[in-house]
């Protein structure tokens, strides 16, 4: 492993980023299928972010990718190179963990060094680049402090300095904001995006937090039953979701029975066009974002398909999210903040939907659909 | 009124004993310091380290080996700490001292090949060899259970990190897995150590002239029995109080990492009990003494 620390620049030197590849990888564990074929590509200094809800085969395919666990299929390939069966402690790889795992013995310089004594990386050399690190991190003032003595951020912060000091080809995070409260969560989140960007490494990352993946991400793969649902840029993934399962799992969805006519879905009253254009007819349920749901103007008490009770607000900021009774459902809907306040709860409104594509979702069971 | 019963009694026992008619004092008194009482003393202290640093060495390897992923490494450990925990310490200490009667030579070679080494038993395991090896062997079975204990109470996700940055399974073990483990490991061992210090006397049987076999070759001189018995027990708290507090210090060393802040020792409780004599006004907190300097805080 090269390990100059090309001159002028006190940064760490950036490796170039590998392309890192899973082929059709699978793993069961006595009997239970985990990871059924995950096929995925990561681009050199690609940012992956695998989505899911536990059990989805997420963190399977992360330490798949790791070499802590054997595949029962498939392969792993880091920039052209198959290291299926290289064991992890040769992959060359930076994994930051959701417990930290910060060594508790050592203070966080020697943390971040210790990696760094396995590279043939000289003494002088590990020391500048330790130090680089911490302060790409933002952690120089802490540096001999022991992990006890820090925040569970700044132990993160500790452990993705870690990572990154072995200029590893592949970072890779396991739900690394999970254990964090929710405004370190944040900036963490950001940070880390930050620090990815200025070294280039092609990094997995591994979360059930669809705002973390959104947020940070180049693409999301959202997962379930261990396969890819769909693999897209963030904005895809939330406004053109491939399945009912990626609609319901990313962001809010309303849940609005209705029927499929000609090529379009009829939802109290409103002909919305569909995604799947194959639909035959017959009813189904359509998968409507709040942000899709309209005030169309003050409601009487004439009861009408998208005629409801605001029952309640929560503000959002510059948006509000309002939930309206309609007497049969309950909707969701996203509207202006000074819409929003125009109507408290107990106010009569009248709802519409704006005719964007949606998905919809077939009760399997029911017998009588076409 | 407990506390008065219970001090009553006990100083009951003290008085007779101190006033036994057939006690003679003076005889501890002049027994004490005498030359081979001091030279037992220095066996014992050598027959115990030897035996515990065999326990400690053979028994981490027989802990690792145990939780070997490999069913033959981990079956041989498992039959080793059956048998030498499954058997008193007494009759090992007696079969190597003995083992000259049934194996006369005792030879090394390698099979096929004219490299053949032997010599006689008898010189090969002297008394103090048998004690050691009966001791030592016996206490690697334990130390194994202990050190076992340590290993399995660091988490994994240490070890996950650790491959994560290169580290062979070895190193790992050395250098993540075992420091940690140390903090579970040390006050069982110094418990150990403590009882090795008094299991020692059981040298006696392989007539090695340790603190006991020395106070009762004396005692068969000129039949002060109870009296020497005294003089050895004083040697053995007097030492086994040495040990107690250097175990205190190790368990500190080894506890760094753990706790927010390490609470000061006796000395340095008793510093700053003076400091609050001489000075009246309460001093701010960074004037201080000096917290305990964290060792090993030197990055390399």
């Amino acid at each position: 492993m090269v390990s100059s620390s090309s001159g002028a620049s006190s940064r760490p030197s950036a490796r170039a980023g590998v392309e890192v590849r899973l082929e059709d990888l699978k793993r069961r564990y006595a009997g239970v299928t985990a990871l059924d074929g995950l096929s995925l590509t990561l681009a050199p200094g690609e940012l992956v972010a695998l989505l899911g809800p536990s059990g989805c085969g997420k963190t399977t395919a992360l330490r798949l990718v790791a070499g802590l666990e054997e595949t029962d299929g498939g392969r792993v390939v880091f920039g052209g190179e198959d290291v299926t069966n290289v064991p992890a402690n040769k992959r060359e790889i930076g994994m930051v963990f959701q417990a930290y795992s910060l060594f508790p013995h050592m203070t966080a310089m020697q943390n971040v060094a210790f990696g760094m004594q396995l590279h043939r990386v000289g003494v002088a050399e590990r020391r500048k680049r330790a130090s680089d690190m911490l302060e790409l991190v933002g952690l120089s003032p802490h540096a001999h402090k022991y992990a006890h003595q820090l925040s569970g951020g700044q132990q993160q912060r500790v452990a993705l300095a870690r990572a990154l000091a072995i200029k590893p080809k592949v970072l890779l995070l396991d739900e690394p904001l999970s254990a964090l409260d929710a405004k370190v969560r944040a900036r963490l989140r950001d940070e880390i995006r930050r620090v990815q960007l200025e070294v280039g490494t092609t990094t997995l990352f591994v979360t059930h937090d669809q705002e973390e993946a959104l947020a940070i991400a180049d693409r999301v793969g959202v997962m379930q039953s261990g396969r890819l649902e769909q693999l897209g840029p963030p904005m895809t993934v939330y406004s053109r979701p491939a399945t009912p399962f990626v609609a319901s799992f990313v962001g809010l969805t309303n849940r609005l029975n209705g029927v499929v006519r000609d090529g379009a879905v009829e939802v109290r009253g409103t002909r919305l066009p569909l995604v799947q254009t194959d639909a035959t007819n017959g009813p189904a349920v359509a998968l409507v974002r709040p942000e899709a749901v309209t005030l169309a103007g003050e409601g009487d008490s004439t009861p009408g398909p998208l005629n409801g009770t605001v029952i309640a607000t929560a503000f959002l900021g510059a948006t509000s999210r309002v939930t309206v009774d309609l007497g049969d459902v309950t909707v969701l809907a996203q509207l202006a903040t000074s819409d929003a306040a125009a109507h408290p709860a107990g106010t009569r409104v009248r709802l519409a939907l704006r005719p964007d594509p949606v998905l919809i979702e077939r009760d399997e069971a029911a017998p009588d659909h076409g | 009124m407990a506390a008065v019963l219970v001090l009553a009694i006990i100083a009951g026992i003290a008085y007779t004993m101190a006033t036994a008619p057939n006690l003679r004092w003076e005889a501890v008194g002049h027994f004490l310091f005498q030359r081979l009482i001091l030279q037992g003393i220095v066996i014992t202290l050598e027959l115990t380290a030897l035996a515990m640093l065999i326990g400690i060495v053979l028994g981490a390897i027989v802990a690792v080996m145990r939780l070997s992923p490999n069913p033959v490494v981990s079956s041989v450990s498992w039959c080793y700490i059956w048998f030498f925990r499954g058997t008193p310490v007494l009759v090992q200490i007696f079969f190597w001292y003995n083992l000259a009667t049934v194996l006369p030579y005792v030879g090394l070679g390698i099979p096929f090949t004219p490299i053949h080494w032997q010599a006689p038993t008898n010189s090969l395991i002297a008394p103090f060899m048998a004690a050691t090896l009966g001791l030592g062997l016996n206490e690697a079975a334990y130390m194994a259970e202990i050190v076992r204990a340590g290993i399995i109470s660091v988490e994994h996700g240490q070890t996950e990190a650790a491959q994560a940055l290169g580290m062979t399974r070895l190193l790992v073990m050395r250098r993540i897995v075992l420091p940690q483990a140390m903090r579970v490991i040390i006050p069982p061992t110094g418990n150990e150590t403590i009882s090795m210090l008094k299991t020692s006397s059981l040298a006696f049987v392989a007539s090695v002239p340790e603190l006991f076999t020395r106070s009762q070759q004396i005692a068969s001189a000129n039949y002060d029995v109870i009296e020497l018995a005294i003089v050895a027990s004083i040697w053995y708290l007097a030492m086994t109080s040495i040990l107690t507090v250097g175990q205190y210090y190790l368990e500190r060393y080894f506890g760094r990492g753990s706790l927010r802040e390490l609470p000061p020792t006796p000395l340095q409780r008793f510093r700053r009990m003076l400091l609050t004599f001489h000075a009246p006004p309460p001093m701010p907190p960074d004037v201080a003494p000096p917290g305990p300097a964290v060792p090993g805080s030197e990055h390399r």
